[in-house]
């Protein structure tokens, strides 16, 4: 009968072995990839991202009068102003999904590390905001007739949404505990992420207006020195906001 | 009710008397700036409020790590009350510093760093008090707002260095001239003696105001420790 | 099995748990039961290691809760009145997640016998989102058998049930005792563990008021021997 095998096999075969980097990878990646799998059905949190970048674009179109002088000085401005705000959508989704079933407490369940859980939820909530971005940037070429293909931009798009998925990740996890939650999220990220908008903005600008990446470095420099610190440290933080 | 206690009640006059001092030297003792006459006088009071409200920021990020690793609920007081009145301080130094600035420079406000990273600091401040208003249970707003201090205290003197290149690298300013932009004149010593005697004055003040958040973060414990004992029945 | 000794659990100043003692010796099937608000899941929580004690020891399957946290998640398998599963993926969706984060072996053969043991191999490629609540908590159940733990935790696991349901996971849980596994379950519906458990606790005011073994009460006794643990200071 089916029961007896269980029954023989418990403490054998089953259990599972020691913690080891091994687990924590695997931890990880099966995190991310529950989020992609489970988004690739539903769907909900990329099309809301995409539809408000897109209106959030549109809106510019009318309230900056980005006519072809003006154009170039503000796209990388209005691109980052974009990716900030649609990326506060995607951030308060992916916790909102843990948050609201219960499955926070399913995940810290498992004999993992918890931090494997932020860095799941963080790779993820980066995965969604390239490809909101890469949706973003031909769409907006076509629109206003600029050639945004320029590998330093996208170098930039992608230290300066490192930085803003480690600290977003962390603020998210918090704000979704909180009666305020949707709000929240963009109050307290804001004010934190101010460097990566400036370094971003002004390392985006210079990309598209060809400068050279060596008179970018100050910028590029900032990004770099400013993800490696707010990773390290959100991770190293981030039980303390899931441990109760 | 708990009484305050004698040294609290000294420290109370002692603020006073040494405000009530400091404001007679600020206009009686320092002599009057060449350039911007009388205005200049505020800048006493202004520059000791901004380097007070540091202080309170930086007793904030203390007390934020000593609460995650100790849960004594005491360092969140601390913490919570620190930061509440460093939001004052500075709110005091963005306003003495628009006096300052319109007859300096003709307008009340500049995007220079360290006003601009001022004003991001009290907008970390309100992010933070809305963060614990949104939260019951005490723990989990002590934790949260000790995470929220250390990773807002951490992005303050990024930030600050980001606006300083962004400032440098494209040094065209909105408005005025920029010369003056550092308020740079040089101190005599009558001067010096002023700004140093409204540094302590604030300083003493900060202790006060912050012993009495504390107290009265304290005694809201205890209201609320009485009220579910009661409730309890 | 399990060994809590003086459990304290407070909220800030609300203690919950007042210096509980309790022991569970291995194969034994606990129900824990007490009024609403007693903190039966303050005390399941800190069972499951959701959630840290205040004071006390803890010690589940020889490892010491919270310091060895991690090897004892290794041998739980908890089902609260939440679902805990994502709707988006189906069952057996659901089940290779969380046996890729217990790293469960064979996985696919492992995924398939739980399958069968709830009784829902039929509907493996359904998303969770279309299932009833009956069929959501019993694949939640089978979640928690996946890895095979020595310890089963079951939060008033029939919420929201109707008979039909009932009947299909008390089925289940018969099973699951069967096999030796240790189980402690609250709940506050005498009727459905009255057949289920070994041992009655009740949970009252903190601590475990009283303690019965099944055999000393006899059938119809559960309610009677409730009824004056709960009187009794």
């Amino acid at each position: 009968m089916k029961s007896e095998k269980l029954h023989a096999t418990h403490d054998s075969s089953l259990v599972t072995r020691r913690s080891s980097p091994g687990s924590f990878l695997r931890a990880v990646s099966a995190i991310a990839w529950k989020d992609l799998a489970a988004e690739l059905r539903s769907r909900e949190l990329l099309s809301s991202m995409l539809v408000f970048a897109l209106l959030v674009i549109l809106i510019f179109n009318f309230a900056l009068e980005l006519d072809v002088k003006t154009r170039s000085t503000v796209t990388a401005g209005v691109l980052w102003v974009t990716f900030a705000f649609a990326g506060t959508l995607g951030l308060n989704r992916s916790m909102a999904v843990e948050k609201d079933r219960g499955c926070l407490d399913g995940l810290l369940l498992a004999p993992v590390d918890r931090s494997a859980i932020y860095f799941g939820k963080a790779i993820s909530n980066l995965a969604f905001m390239f490809i909101v971005e890469a949706i973003v940037l031909p769409v907006y070429s076509v629109l206003y007739n600029t050639n945004l293909f320029n590998l330093g931009l996208i170098g930039v798009i992608l230290l300066g949404s490192v930085g803003y998925v480690a600290v977003g990740t962390l603020l998210a996890s918090m704000a979704v505990q909180t009666r305020t939650r949707d709000v929240l999220l963009p109050i307290l990220l804001f004010p934190v992420v101010i460097p990566i908008m400036i370094a971003a903005v002004k390392a985006s600008s210079g990309f598209l207006q060809g400068l050279e990446t060596t008179e970018l470095m100050t910028w590029i420099n900032l990004l770099i020195v400013y993800d490696v610190i707010f990773v390290a440290v959100a991770f190293m933080v981030f039980d303390y906001v899931v441990e109760e | 009710m708990e009484p305050q206690p004698l040294a609290l009640k000294v420290l109370n006059i002692f603020s006073a008397v040494l405000l009530a001092l400091a404001t007679w030297l600020v206009f009686f003792y320092a002599p009057m700036e060449l350039v911007m006459g009388q205005v200049q006088r505020i800048f006493y009071f202004h520059v000791a409020n901004a380097w007070v409200g540091m202080l309170g920021f930086m007793v904030a990020a203390v007390a934020g790590i000593a609460y995650l690793r100790t849960h004594d609920l005491m360092w969140d007081i601390i913490e919570q009350a620190a930061v509440e009145i460093s939001l004052v301080f500075f709110i005091t130094t963005i306003v003495t510093g628009s006096i300052w600035a319109y007859p300096a420079w003709g307008t009340w406000w500049t995007w220079d760093p360290r006003l601009t990273t001022a004003a991001i600091l009290e907008m970390i401040y309100i992010a933070y008090l809305m963060l614990r208003q949104g939260i019951e249970d005490p723990d989990r707003r002590a934790r949260f707002g000790a995470v929220y201090t250390l990773i807002g205290g951490l992005s303050v003197p990024i930030t600050f260095l980001s606006i300083r290149l962004f400032r440098t690298i494209h040094p065209a300013l909105i408005g005025t001239a920029s010369a003056a932009s550092q308020g740079g004149f040089d101190m005599t010593p009558r001067m010096l003696h002023t700004f140093l005697f409204g540094l302590l004055t604030f300083s003493v003040i900060f202790v006060t105001l912050l012993w009495h958040r504390i107290r009265l973060g304290r005694l809201a414990g205890k209201v609320e420790q009485m009220k579910l004992e009661v409730m309890q029945w | 099995m399990i060994e809590v000794s003086k459990l304290v659990k407070r909220f800030g100043l609300k203690t919950v748990l007042r210096g509980l003692d309790f022991q569970v010796q291995e194969g034994e099937f606990v129900a824990l039961l007490g009024p609403n608000g007693a903190g039966k899941t303050t005390f399941l929580r800190i069972l499951a290691s959701l959630s840290r004690p205040s004071l006390g020891e803890i010690h589940i399957a020889g490892y010491a809760l919270p310091a060895q946290a991690a090897a004892v998640r290794r041998q739980l398998g908890v089902v609260s009145h939440m679902p805990l599963l994502y709707g988006d993926l189906t069952a057996e969706e659901n089940l290779r997640f969380f046996g890729r984060m217990y790293d469960v072996q064979q996985l696919d053969q492992r995924i398939s016998e739980v399958l069968e043991l709830v009784g829902l191999a039929a509907r493996r490629r359904d998303l969770v989102r279309t299932f009833s609540r009956g069929m959501q908590q019993r694949l939640a159940i089978g979640r928690a058998v996946l890895h095979d733990p020595e310890v089963m935790l079951f939060d008033e696991p029939h919420t929201g049930l109707d008979q039909d349901a009932c009947d299909m996971l008390d089925k289940v849980l018969r099973d699951v005792a069967a096999r030796g596994r240790t189980v402690v379950m609250t709940s506050h519906d005498l009727a459905r563990v009255e057949d289920l458990a070994s041992r009655f606790d009740v949970l009252s005011r903190g601590v475990i008021a009283a303690s019965a073994s099944r055999q000393s009460l006899g059938k119809n006794n559960v309610l009677a021997f409730y009824r004056q643990a709960l009187q009794e200071k």
